[in-house]
């Protein structure tokens, strides 16, 4: 039978197995056959369709005795920072040219354990700085939604490939990683769903780091269901993290459909900001309305400290990315660009290596860092993220979760917002506060603006608790009922 | 606070980036507009408050001290642009 990976789900695929519908290796043909024919959205770095088909077919001799795991079987792509053994790993970065790692991610380990199957690596802002995937040195990714006129927009970023896939049909899933909205923005781009989890929750080791204090990996999906269950494949304690936490991993689809009756949900005023756009206003009404009709309580809260969460962001992330990104040097692995002498090889590998974004991150980083600028900025800094996570801590003694817009624009067209780097970095004005407490937030795929370009919301929630945020985020995706998919404009 | 042209130049030593006079220029800029940015935390009463540290209330671990990996240059030289034997190359550093 002919398969319209398109048309699946995680959950239905995983039934279409079940029930003998077709074997995994059907199924991976398909998303390989999508995936090629998908080549206009420039989602992929590597394509890896001989392993997937390998995967695929040990997938099924498990299935056949009756070994099959969580995901066995499931066609998944991966964000191209997560270190994949023998797969060429860049970060979309110029400065890892060629390097093939020699070692797995924890995350990706688990998806493998789970009985997932891989399609390849993803397109991604380089290094996952970027909030429109237009950083990558292997060139930007294109949205699946297009403007009325036709215009290519972008998928957001940084994970712009992961929703770029998943929204294209081609993959069922795929990871993402979230530093400061990296899995909601693109999700709410590209009309899909994406949790990031708690900090902790899943193993960083492995992932090619930004900002590791901020750094999370989490799934993207086409539902709330599918996000809940390859988040119970990725997360997990791990001792090779030192800031992976140890405790164990709640059952995420068993009161998935509890639904919201008597939750409290909170509705930060400082989110309603001057010259907010309109439609993203009357979307959160509609959310709010959606819950309450639900049966849950609607709280108004503050969140005193939400307009310096920015800049608080873009001190800390740049910080902990020009000391992470001090390990580029040409020495060890990938590009190596020749000079006179170590320090001038190491000049001429960094200035070549990396691109104009992660540069300007590095500089602002270094800066901040140095010896009579520590206190006033990093330092700084580091004290209004306590006052942040605080409001946090206040807010959830009322309420069980709460609920804003996920991004404050739609998609916007390629090139747009080039010229102040900090338009782009306002892209990311509600999900970094969340970012910067640690606190798990999802989007949920919630309508189209007037322009018939998706919109998310995203819902916030206590630490460690996913379980019951995926609940709320499945209430409002019953609620929104989101069916709009893209015309494959892509296919030829 | 405002950077100039050579401010600039010697956070990119400090960085170990090559940036050519053009690109200088423009990161100049680019810098000042994100400091302008990020100017506005001054405004934030921190008095008494302790900078973050672990975002999650928690101890880093500790295991022994012992050596639970290695005994294998092959994997880690695999990526290794210039090697040696068992070893990286690198331009001469002490004449």
């Amino acid at each position: 039978m002919a398969i319209d990976p398109g048309s699946l789900t995680i959950a239905s695929a995983l039934d279409g197995l079940a029930k003998k519908d077709f074997t995994s290796v059907e199924l991976t043909q398909a998303c390989i056959a999508s995936m090629q024919a998908a080549k206009p959205l420039n989602a992929m770095i590597t394509e890896t369709p001989e392993k997937a088909l390998e995967m695929a077919k040990a997938a099924d001799a498990r299935r056949a005795k009756g070994e099959a795991g969580l995901l066995d079987g499931i066609p998944l792509a991966i964000k191209d920072l997560f270190a994949t053994k023998g797969v060429l790993t860049t970060a979309a970065s110029h400065i890892l040219d060629g390097f093939h790692p020699e070692y797995e991610s924890t995350a990706t380990a688990n998806l493998w354990k789970a009985g997932a199957v891989m399609l390849g690596k993803l397109n991604l802002d380089e290094f996952a700085m970027g909030s429109s995937n237009e950083t990558s040195y292997y060139g930007p990714v294109v949205n699946p939604w297009r403007a009325q006129d036709g215009t290519k927009l972008v998928p957001g970023g940084s994970s712009g490939g992961s929703a770029a896939a998943v929204a294209a049909g081609f993959a069922l899933g795929a990871t993402g990683t979230d530093t400061g909205g990296s899995i909601r923005q693109p999700a709410s781009l590209c009309g899909i769903t994406g949790i990031k989890p708690t900090y902790g929750r899943v193993s960083r080791w492995g992932i090619v780091a930004f900002a590791s204090s901020l750094d999370q990996a989490g799934p993207m999906t086409r539902t709330v269901r599918d996000s809940a269950l390859m988040l119970q494949a990725m997360a997990g304690f791990d001792p090779k993290d030192s800031t992976s936490v140890d405790r164990p991993v709640p059952d995420y689809t068993a009161n998935l459909d509890g639904g919201v009756k008597g939750m409290r949900i909170g509705i930060p005023r400082e989110y309603r900001m001057d010259g907010m756009d309109a439609e993203i206003v009357a979307l959160w009404e509609q959310g709010k309305q959606w819950l309450k009709e639900a049966g849950a309580e609607i709280v108004d809260i503050n969140l005193p400290h939400t307009h310096y969460a920015l800049a608080t962001y873009y001190i800390v992330a740049p910080a902990e990315a020009s000391s992470n990104l001090a390990r580029y040097d040409g020495v060890r692995y990938g590009l190596r660009v020749p000079g006179k002498d170590l320090i001038e090889m190491y000049e001429n590998t960094r200035g070549a290596g990396f691109g104009r974004e992660v540069q300007r991150r590095i500089m602002i980083g270094t800066y901040v860092l140095s010896a009579g600028y520590y206190d006033a900025y990093y330092t700084k800094a580091q004290k209004v993220r306590t006052l942040i996570k605080k409001d946090f801590e206040q807010a959830f003694q009322r309420v069980d979760a709460i609920l804003t817009p996920t991004a404050p624009n739609a998609a916007f067209p390629l090139g747009m917002k080039h010229d102040d780097p900090v338009v782009m970095y306002l892209n990311d004005v509600f999900t970094v506060p969340t970012s910067l407490a640690g606190l798990p937030g999802m989007s949920v795929p919630a309508g189209l603006n007037s322009g018939g370009l998706p919109l998310g919301l995203q819902l916030i929630g206590r630490p460690f608790e996913e379980a019951q945020l995926l609940r709320v985020g499945r209430s409002l995706e019953q609620a929104a009922n989101f069916t709009a998919k893209p015309t494959a404009w892509w296919r030829s | 606070m405002s950077l100039d042209r050579a401010a600039v130049a010697k956070i990119a030593k400090l960085a170990r980036l090559k940036m050519e006079p053009d690109r200088l220029e423009a990161m100049t800029s680019e810098l000042n507009r994100i400091l302008s940015f990020v100017e506005e935390l001054q405004a934030v009463n921190t008095d008494n408050v302790a900078p973050m540290t672990s975002v999650q209330p928690m101890k880093l671990r500790q295991r022994e001290d012992a050596v639970t990996d290695g005994g294998n240059p092959e994997a880690v030289l695999k990526n290794a642009p210039q090697r040696q034997g068992d070893f990286y190359t690198v331009p001469k550093v002490v004449e």
